[in-house]
Order: C-alpha cells, then structure tokens, then sequence
C-alpha cells in the first residue's frame, strides 16, 4: 500500500444525479484487489486537511483507477470531488487498502449492494468479466430508482437482481428488498459481500443469517451520511 | 507533503480544537456505525466475560457477577480511525484492571487479544488495557449501550482509534507475544495511537 501518491484526474463523469465517477492515473500504482478502496486526501491552501476513503469500482487489470462518489449536500470531500475537480488535477491518493472485503476471483460469492454500496461490488465483477468467472457470482443490488443506481446496465448485464424502493421494475413493485427476493440467490460455500448505508447493511446481512447463511461467511461494509469516508457509506 | 489541492478551501473552521486528533473532524451528534460483520443477538442472560490465556487464575464472569462489580465510568472523547471523533462520550461499565485484578497475568503476558462473540478480535499491548485505561462498558449516556454500538458489552480504550474498541466483547486472552487482530491482520496498525495518526501498518 505504501503512503501517498499522486494521481492525476484523467476522466470526470457525472453519469448519475448527485456522485461523480473519476478516472485517476495513479503515479507508481500498486494493483488493488476487488473491494479494496483507497484514500482521498485534500489540503487547503493554509495546510488544513480533509480525507476519505473511496471504493475502486476499476477492475485491477483497467489502467486507471476509477472512484464513483455520491455528492452528499454537506459533504466536505465528496462536494469538491464532484463540483470542483477537472482532468488535469492532482490530487493525493493513498491505497489499496483493505483485506477484508476482498473477493479473491476464484470462489462463490454472492454480491449485495444498496445504492453507492453497488461500487465495490462493480469491481468484482468486472474482475470475474476479465477471468471468465462470472458464474462465480450472483448479485442482489437496491436502488431507490433505477436512475439513481450506479452501473445499472453493468450490473444488469452480470445478471444482477435490481430492487427498486421507490418506483416498480418489470413485474417487482417497488418494496425493499426482502428474503424471497435473495433466497433464489443463496448457494452453499459462498461468501457473501454486503455494502451499503448502516441501515440496509444490517438489513440485508440480517436477511442472509435468517436464510441460513452462516454470520461467518458475510463480509460487510458499512456507511452512513455523516461526514463518513464515503466508501465505507 | 505536496502543495495544496486546487481549489480546496474545506470546512469553515475556527481556532483548531485542541480535543481534535491530526486528520479527524468532529461528528458532532452523531455516532456512525462501521463494522464488519452482521450484528448479532447477544442477551444478556447468556452474555459473559471471560479472561483467559497468560493468566494465574483464569476466570469468567455472568451479567449478574460483572454488575456486582465496582463501576466505572469514562467521560471524553473517542476516535475512529475513519476520521471521525466524538466528543464529550459518557460511558459505565467497569474497568478493565477489576478483571485483570482477578484473573492476574503472569510476568510474561504482555499482550492481549480482545475477541467478540462474532469471532472479531483486535490485539492491544496488556499496558494499553491497564491502568485506568480501558474499560467494558454497558451504558452510553446513561441508557443501555445499543447493539449496533456494541452492546450489551463492548470494550472501550478511548485512548487508541476507536477499532480497538471491540464490540460484542466476550473474551480477553492475555499473550506472551503479540499477535494481529482482524483489522490489524487487514493492514491496519497494530497499536493505533490517534495523535500519531498510528492508522495503517507502517505509520
């Protein structure tokens, strides 16, 4: 992981209401697992910092490192990323971190995300795209609108199950996501990866323990709207 | 140290509080809820405290035996190594020394390992849980510790980020030699001081 480094924004995409996604050319990269996240770091010009975490929605093997960052209203980091950074910037970045929530390419794992809790997840996936392994996966995520969902035509594409909260999606009212809809989902031997706000993550993972998936084998990442590194929201 | 970002004012900010930590900000009110696992249902008809490991006398306490123990309670602030720090937290329980006091470590055990019950466990040197300085806490502002926080019983060692707090605590095993807990095994700092922003191994 080392300390910090330079990376310079190659590439700003607002393809979502309120986030950002940023290609970044990280100077001596080290190649992250899925699920790592790095560090974000801001200086001002009297020395005061601010930082916050951000998951890699990149696969390793993409050259640039790509962040998806939802724009909170009071949020110090996530509204300079998104309102005031242009290509050509620097900024310092410090990562992979994370050896926890980390999918190894190579075993079952069912992927559940809810809202900006899909980036990691995104990253799992393109990993299995790159090795061929997409039958590893299966994927639940939950969005309020299907506009308002990152990488909704990726994840539609891995086969992911799309739960709406607020308008209804082929024949699935919107409702949030219950056990029947990840009990088609669950197989012996994986591990499951949640992400999402505090709330959904205890829901969801609570879901999973009442359909018999052993606490043991769920990995979550949590976050929740106060000023927290965003890639742990 | 790089210039600054451009374009970068940040947070309006005053004086710097001297409560304040390198790279933390206050959460004001708030108190986020980061943890890794699935919470789990602990009642405390079947919660107990046990120390064990490099000890003379290992020893395991019920619900009922902890709370006939001395109290102890803990005002100030607390650190979590995602930058966010709460000030001005009032905590009871009881302190960690009344069970070490008890369970007595041999010379040789200068580590600990603190588990809970969902298998999380995060290791401190046995310096940092004694003296006045860790406690097993019970109550947050008076009310029954929640168990997204850690309740009904979680460690508190205020004086290191807020990780080495474990949640749902169960056991304390005294070491010889220290070993990583599970963040520490993921890359994060096996002692984790705030003022030395001790956050990731090799701070």
């Amino acid at each position: 992981m080392g300390g910090w480094r330079t990376a310079t924004v190659a590439g700003v995409r607002r393809p979502v209401v309120r986030s950002v996604q940023l290609r970044l050319d990280v100077h001596d990269r080290v190649d992250h697992l899925p699920g790592q996240h790095y560090v974000v770091r801001l200086t001002a010009e009297d020395g005061y910092t601010a930082q916050r975490s951000y998951s890699a929605a990149s696969a390793p093997s993409d050259p640039l490192v790509e962040l998806f960052i939802e724009r909170l209203a009071d949020g110090e980091v996530s509204t300079y990323l998104a309102d005031v950074v242009e290509p050509g910037d620097e900024l310092e970045v410090r990562g992979p971190i994370g050896g926890w929530f980390v999918w190894d390419g190579a075993t079952p794992a069912l992927l559940v995300g809810g809202g900006t809790g899909v980036v990691p997840l995104v990253a799992m996936i393109r990993h299995a795209r790159d090795l061929g392994r997409l039958d590893l996966l299966r994927v639940a995520v939950s969005s309020r609108t299907l506009a308002e969902l990152p990488y909704a035509d990726e994840l539609a594409a891995a086969g992911a199950l799309v739960v709406l909260t607020r308008e209804a999606h082929g024949i699935r009212p919107a409702a949030r996501m219950t056990g029947m809809d990840l009990f088609p989902l669950v197989e012996p031997g994986q591990t499951a990866y949640v992400c999402g706000s505090a709330g959904f993550a205890e829901a969801a993972s609570q879901l999973l323990v009442g359909l018999g998936v052993p606490p043991s084998s769920v990995r979550v990442e949590r976050f929740g709207p106060s000023g927290l590194p965003d890639a742990w929201r | 140290m790089p210039g600054p970002t451009r374009g970068f004012l940040g947070r309006r900010r005053t004086t710097s509080d001297p409560r304040l930590p390198p790279g933390q900000y206050d959460v004001g009110g708030d108190w986020p809820v980061l943890t890794a696992e699935p919470t789990p249902r602990i009642s405390p008809e079947t919660w107990s405290i046990t120390v064990d490991g490099e000890v003379e006398n290992p020893t395991t306490w019920t619900w009922d035996q902890a709370h006939a123990l001395p109290t102890s309670a803990y005002r100030g602030d607390i650190h979590c190594v995602t930058t966010w720090s709460k000030f001005d937290t009032h905590f009871a329980g009881i302190s960690v020394d009344t069970l070490l006091d008890v369970a007595r470590p041999t010379a040789e055990g200068r580590f600990v390992m603190a588990v809970s019950k969902t298998g999380y466990t995060t290791n401190l040197p046995i310096e940092d849980v004694t003296g006045g300085k860790a406690w097993l806490v019970w109550e947050f502002d008076g009310q029954p510790l929640p168990i997204e926080h850690g309740g009904p019983v979680r460690m508190l060692v205020p004086h290191l980020y807020f990780w080495k707090s474990a949640k749902w605590i169960h056991t304390i095993t005294v070491m010889k030699r220290d070993q990583p807990g599970f963040w520490e095994r993921n890359g994060y700092h096996d002692r984790g001081d705030p003022w030395k922003q001790q956050r990731y191994q090799g701070d």
